[in-house]
Formats: C-alpha cells, structure tokens, sequence
C-alpha cells in the first residue's frame, strides 16, 4: 500500500471494483421491493393471525409454525410479515414529513436571511444539540407511549439535516443572476423559490432521504423495544425482540425480527448509498476515472 | 453568527474564538434547559398526579401542597425561571422508579456510562483509522468495496438485538465473557476517584478488580462500538483521500519516505480535522446507542437508567437524563472545537 501508481492491474482491479457499486444499488432495491411488497399483502396469505394467541407457546421453528410461536402462543412467522406492513410504511411517512419540514424551514430561512434566518437555525442547532435517541425518547415518553406519538418524535429529532441541506443550497443559489432576474420580471419571493430554486435542492435531499428511511427504521423500532412505541399486541418488530429478552431459551423469537429490521435498514442504506454515489460529483470523478484506468 | 459577536481581541484571536464559542454553547445551554422544561409541560394528564402518585394525589391538602411548593398556579415564564432556580440549585426532582432524587441517580449512573462510551469510542477509533486508510489506499479495489459493505452493514444493525444476541451467544451459551454488570458480585467495587471502575482499580493498584472490570467492558463495549466504526470508517475514508490527493502528500512519497512514515506523519496528520469532527458527532450516536445496550447488559448508567424511566413513565427522570446527557454532548463538541483551533490556525484567524 505504498504507492498509487497505476499499473495495468490494479486499474483492472479497480474497474472491478467500481462496477461493483451499481449492483449494491441493485440488490438493495430487489430487497427493498420484497419487503414492500410483503408490507402490502402480508394480511392476505399469512397463515395465522398476527394478534390471535391460539397455538402452543414457546413452540421452536417446525412445521406447524416455521418460525416458532411466542410466550403467548402467537406465530412468529405472521407475525414477522405483518410487521413490515407496520414500520416500513411509518418510516416511508416519517421521513416523507421530516424532508417537507425541513427542506421548507430551510428554504425560508436561507431565502428570508436575517432575523428569519437566524431564529430558525438557531432551533436548529438547538434540536441537534441532543443525541436523537434520548430526544426522541424524551419527547415520545411525554406525549404518551403509541406508535403515532412515536412518529412524531421520530419527526421533530429527523427535519434538522434537511434544514441545514437545503438552506446551505437556497444561500448558494439566492444571489445568482437567473433568480435576480426572474425577481426583476416581478415574480413573487415565493413563486421564485418554488420554481427557481426547490428544484436544485431536490437531488441532494433525495439522497439524504434515501439515507435516512433505514435510521428511521432502527429509530421506531428502538423506541417500541424501549416501549415507547408500538404497544402489544401490536406486531412490530422492536416490541417483539423486547418481548424475546423474557425467554432466552426462546431464540427464534427476537433473532428473527432483528434479522428483519437488519435486511430493510441494509436494503435501504444499499440504495442510498448507490444514489449518493451517482448525485456526487466527486464520487462520480472517481468511479469514472476509475473505469477508464486514469488516476483521479 | 460567530462572526457578529464582536469579542474577538487582536492580541488573542485564540482566546476571543474561545469566548465565542462558550458564548453559543451557554445559549443553547439555555435552550436545552427550555426544551426539556416545555416538555415536562406538555405532559398530557394531571403533573400534581404523575409527580405524586395516585394515592397521595387524591388528598386536596397534599395537592394544594404540592402545587403552592412547585408554583404550578403560577403562569409558565415563572414556572421557567423557578424550573431554572431549582436546576442551579441542583434540583431535578424525584425519580418515579427510585423514589430517589434525580440528580443522586444521576450521579451515580453518570460515571459508568463515560466509561464505556469512552472505551467504546477508543476502539472505535483505533479500529476505523486503520481500516478507512487502508480503504483509502485501495480506493476503488476489492478492499475497498469490501469494507463499503461491510460498514454499510454495521450501520443497519440494530443495536439492541445486537447486544441481546451477543448476550445469548457470548455469555449464556459460551459463557466466555462476563455479561451484566460492571464488576463480578463477589468482587468489592474501589475506592471513588473518577468513578470509572478500571481506572480506579488502577490507582488502587488492585489488579484482580482491573482485570474483572475490564472483562465486564467488553461486551457492551464491543457491540455500542460496531456502529461508531462503521460510521468513523467511511470519514476516515473520505478525509485520507482528500489529502491524498494534496501536493505535500506527494511530495514526501516522492522523495523516498516509506509507507508507515507517510501515513503517520503526513496523511492521518492531515486528515486529523474533519475526523475529530465526526469523533464528536459518533459521540452523539453512542450515548443514544448506550440507552439501547446498557439495559441488556444490566450496565447501571445513564442507558439503563433512562430504560427503566420509559417504561415506568417516569417524567422527572427522563427529563433528568436528556438534560444531563444534552450538556455532556454540548461540553464533546465544544471540546472538538478547542481542539480544532488548536490544532487548524485557520480556524481562529478567520
């Protein structure tokens, strides 16, 4: 590792290894798909009800429940697919919410400046100045453990990044000569800001987003094993490996829904990280020189 | 908004940078201390009940006690400043679950958890420095999409079914490591110097107990540091090419000197910044990890104490521990930004 000369076979190495990066993208949007798809048809051919509680307890994997049931006697397995259809869409709206509210404040605060700008960031800063967990913690156990309030805690801790994002684009792109002019042309401030500006912030946001579904997966499902969140019966996968720390012995009942949560967060980061590579254009430089044989 | 707050003194910029900077961590102090104070206000439901209990509450003397002592008749701004009042005077009310003052819990829950995010953050540091150079160097090769996998894998694990399936494989099954608590039952804790049990064992120079602490580190340690080195690994990546790329860098490869020499002296050298600022932000990811982790490993800090606050509701001592671990993240990040104007002339002559 003592020099970055290139010689014809490491370039070939790094050929490939950069077309290595898309098929990551690719593998995590075929698993991501999977998971979405059983979101939305999991009640429909699941073998059991995820709720009802009639089979033998503490059952290990067999062929009766293949995943095993639980202390109360519910399969693991149904349970299991219905609870994708629980977190993933919260986190798909979570984070949908999180990216209008903060590409918005963001946008206001860079385009208004001054006193507008200053107030709004200085919540900003506030917000991040706790770790998210504990904030989202603080504020879930004062509204009231439920998954909807855990939303919104989930909310209040993620807009920030997006703020910060899209104010630090709007400030690039407030003085330049196209939006003056459309200004001049008597556009209104906010008309100028929709159509002159929010399009150059979406790519970028996109990507952060992309990013963050997956945090927002490990954060709802944090908080229900916390018990902040879902409440039971509920089928969700972090009240579910909560319940696992009841019976050890019990094995299949936590490590399959860990093994969930770590296929979709994984699924979603793949992705995410494909796209930022692609919207990046020094990443790009590198993956383009590297294709090629030069040196960046 | 560094810039307006005109304290900078010609004769020492480094001084005037300082007292900017302490000047934003006091506000947001502030702010912090507002946060957790609207919080306690939006509690939906009676605070004379959730405070008191629902026997207690239900007498009308003890209520009206109870609200004439905590102003709750009073309209909010006072309520604030007697919020305030009571924080100086070290006053964050009395836990639900413990029935003990906050701040008592607090400082007993306070030292255990240093410890372990400090280990954890040492390792995690130590770990991704060496793997994100060597992704660095490889940039583009198989070591590197490698190591792109895998840190993309630690940072989608959950950490508490992470830390439950260590404690299953690793303590119940195997029974390898040591898996709750700081210290073996039977082993008395030391004398209280810094509260951190291994370095107060130490300076006791007791070695049985350093070992035994030592052993009930590692796993709590091992599973909060997966993430921070996922994390850690990708920045050290992102800064050493950076500075790969610069001229000086060159230079000395140029002229001869060996691999170790250019990667101790000049590269990690150079990328020594941004990475102590990431250090600050994984700060931040560990002690949100350690609510997750510590209450598997029954580790008695800040994580375990705050688990047992959530599931009992118990307002004061939550709040206790997202106003104290609000200030410990404050105080890291000022800490990186010392260091970063110690360390980056820049910095402070802007």
């Amino acid at each position: 590792m003592t020099s970055s000369i290139l010689t014809p076979a490491r370039a070939r190495r790094r050929r490939i290894g950069a077309q290595w990066r898309a098929p990551l993208g690719i593998v995590g949007a075929v698993v991501a798909l999977a998971w979405i798809l059983v979101a939305c048809t999991a009640p429909l051919w699941v073998p059991y009800d995820p709720v009802a509680q009639g089979l033998p307890r503490l059952q290990p994997p067999g062929p009766e429940a293949i995943l095993g049931t639980d202390s109360v006697g519910r399969d693991v397995f149904s349970r299991l697919m219905a609870g994708a259809g629980v977190t993933i869409p919260l986190a798909l709206l979570l984070v949908g919410c999180s990216v209008v509210l903060g590409t918005l404040v963001g946008a206001i605060a860079g385009y208004a400046g001054r006193w507008v700008d200053e107030t709004l960031m200085r919540i900003t800063d506030l917000v991040m100045a706790f770790p998210t967990v504990i904030l989202a913690m603080v504020i879930a156990a004062s509204l009231g453990p439920s998954l909807f309030n855990a939303v919104i805690a989930a909310i209040v801790v993620s807009w920030p990044q997006y703020a910060r994002v899209s104010r630090s684009i709007v400030l690039s792109l407030r003085g330049q000569n196209y939006v003056i002019a459309s200004r001049l042309l008597g556009y209104s401030p906010a008309r100028s800001l929709w159509t002159d500006i929010l399009p150059n912030v979406a790519g970028p946001i996109l990507v952060l987003a992309s990013l963050d579904i997956g945090t927002a997966i490990l954060l709802l499902s944090g908080l229900s094993f916390l018990g902040l969140g879902a409440q039971p019966p509920t089928a969700e996968w972090g009240s579910m490996i909560s319940g696992a720390m009841e019976n050890f012995d019990a094995w299949w009942i936590g490590v399959f829904p860990g093994l969930a949560i770590l296929t979709v967060v994984m699924a979603f980061n793949f992705i995410g990280d494909t796209l930022r590579d692609a919207f990046d254009p020094l990443a790009r430089a590198q993956s383009i020189a590297a294709n090629t044989g030069e040196t960046a | 908004m560094q810039k307006t707050a005109a304290t900078r003194s010609p004769a020492s910029p480094l001084a005037g940078f300082l007292l900017r900077r302490l000047g934003t961590s006091v506000l947001l102090l502030i702010g912090v201390t507002l946060v957790t104070f609207l919080l306690t206000n939006l509690v939906p439901g009676d605070p004379v009940t959730a405070a008191l209990g629902e026997g207690p509450a239900s007498d009308p003397a003890t209520r009206e006690a109870f609200i004439q002592a905590h102003g709750l008749d009073k309209p909010a701004p006072v309520q604030y400043v007697m919020y305030l009042g009571a924080l100086l005077t070290g006053d964050l009310g009395r836990s639900l679950t413990t029935g003990q003052p906050v701040v008592a819990d607090l400082a007993k829950a306070i030292p255990a958890t240093i410890e372990l995010a400090v280990a954890a953050i040492v390792l995690s540091l130590a770990v991704s420095l060496v793997l994100g150079t060597l992704a660095a160097y490889r940039r583009g090769m198989v070591t590197d999409q490698v190591l792109r996998v895998l840190t993309l894998i630690g940072l989608s694990v959950p950490t508490f079914w992470l830390a439950l399936v260590a404690f299953y494989v690793f303590f119940l099954q195997l029974g390898v490591v040591p898996g709750s608590g700081r210290i073996s039952p039977s082993i008395t804790p030391p004398p209280t110097v810094t509260g951190l049990y291994t370095v107060d064992y130490l300076l006791n120079g007791d070695s049985v107990g350093f070992l035994d602490a030592l052993a009930h580190l590692t796993l709590p340690v091992l599973v909060l540091s997966l993430f921070t080195i996922g994390l850690l690994t990708r920045f050290v990546r992102t800064s050493v090419l950076e500075v790969l790329d610069t001229d000086y860098v060159r230079a000395a490869r140029a002229k001869g000197l060996g691999g170790w020499r250019v990667v101790s002296a000049y590269v990690l050298r150079g990328a020594s910044l941004p990475i102590l600022t990431v250090v600050g932000v994984a700060f931040g990811a560990l002690l949100s990890g350690t609510v997750l982790v510590e209450s598997v490993f029954s580790w008695p800090g800040l994580g375990s104490y705050s688990y047992n606050a959530a599931r009992n509701l118990d307002l004061p001592g939550i709040m206790g521990v997202g106003l104290v671990v609000g200030v410990i993240y404050l105080v890291i990040n000022l800490v990186v930004d010392l260091f970063y104007a110690i360390l980056d002339p820049r910095v402070r002559l802007s």
